[in-house]
């Protein structure tokens, strides 16, 4: 059975991706900063590790962005490219990265928005090139699979957890 | 759209529950957070009016564990089923790896099933996906109700391709863990 078209992720791409996140932090003064897919999954994070859901804040901010996009459509806009959301305390600012990805930046009072919107410009082009470069690789490579015995063990789980509920 | 985590080890898969306003989506997610054991799922997310109608969607994600080293999880959502709410059903199937329609077994409801089920077809082509090669079950819900269309009539209208389907009255879980067994099964599958 074909399912949607799939994407990897590997150590790699991670280590690239962790220093240019590390490397953004250091530089803005932001405490924490996430990378979330356009479904709504968790790519990875660097900084203080979040205190709060992570996977419950992904969907949430996926679905944060997705609605802006389609009220930017209708004021005659391709899309908004970043978001900011302002709080007492804790403020944070999305941007798109590559139109597949959101890098959300959590920040306090030791930075400010001007900083952040500065810092952020830098390294969403260089995730941009990086996150293209890989899902040029992605479509170009036969699509990643799970290795043989993955599925009779998943399905074996799936029983196991559903099965007398 | 299922992503393979290679570095954190981790796969996550997309579920929606799609289908008519006040079929019972919600009711499906709520039961399978109220049984599955607490370690294996997240929090329950509903955005929901005042009313406790879907606005946008509920999203609970269920963890199936370590399996060969990669940590399983399925991340269920519903869309809103009312008809003016289309804008935000469209964005909730994006990355779909599996659909469930569930589907209101009442004789008055059959319309909006049929409708329903367009809905989402077309609402899927615009991804470029189609129902028919897709992991999908079919869930036909309130058969504890005295006014409902037989199955057959229901298989009929809604099922033309014959795809695997459930009788279930969602509110007293009859059906729920049958359903989503079965499409996190064939979602596993279009993995391999």
């Amino acid at each position: 059975m074909a399912g949607a078209s799939s994407w990897s992720f590997d150590e790699r791409d991670f280590q690239r991706i962790d220093r240019l996140l590390q490397g953004f932090l250091y530089d803005s003064g932001a405490r924490c900063t996430l990378l979330i897919d356009r479904t709504g999954q968790l790519v990875t994070t660097a900084g203080e590790k979040p205190e709060f859901d992570s996977v419950a804040f992904a969907s949430l901010a996926a679905a944060d962005f997705s609605a802006n996009d389609q009220l930017a459509a209708m004021i005659g806009e391709t899309e908004f490219s970043s978001l900011f959301h302002q709080g007492e305390r804790e403020s944070m600012y999305l941007a798109d990265v590559a139109r597949r990805v959101i890098l959300v930046v959590l920040f306090d009072n030791r930075t400010t928005l001007g900083m952040i919107r500065i810092k952020v410009k830098g390294v969403v082009r260089e995730l941009s090139e990086h996150f293209s470069e890989m899902f040029s690789r992605t479509a170009s490579a036969p699509a990643a699979r799970v290795e043989a015995g993955f599925v009779d063990e998943a399905e074996d789980e799936i029983d196991r957890l559903f099965g007398d509920l | 759209m299922s992503m393979i985590n290679y570095a954190s080890r981790e796969i996550n898969c997309k579920i929606v529950y799609y289908g008519p306003g006040l079929c019972g989506k919600t009711t499906n997610l709520e039961y399978v957070y109220e049984k599955v054991a607490p370690n294996t799922r997240g929090k329950l997310i509903s955005l929901a009016t005042e009313t406790e109608r879907t606005l946008f969607f509920d999203f609970l994600p269920v963890d199936l564990g370590a399996i060969r080293g990669f940590k399983t999880r399925f991340h269920l959502y519903t869309v809103p089923g009312q008809v003016y709410y289309n804008a935000s059903r469209k964005l909730i199937l994006k990355g779909v790896d599996g659909v469930v329609f569930v589907g209101d077994s009442q004789v008055e409801r059959l319309d909006a099933n049929i409708e329903s089920m367009h809905n989402l077809y077309e609402n899927l082509s615009e991804y470029g996906l189609d129902l028919r090669e897709i992991p999908f079950v079919i869930q036909y819900n309130k058969r504890d109700l005295p006014n409902i269309s037989s199955l057959d009539e229901l298989q009929r209208e809604l099922n033309p391709n014959g795809v695997p389907h459930f009788e279930a009255v969602a509110t007293r879980g009859i059906g729920v863990f049958d359903t989503l067994k079965a499409v996190s099964k064939l979602v596993i599958k279009s993995l391999s």
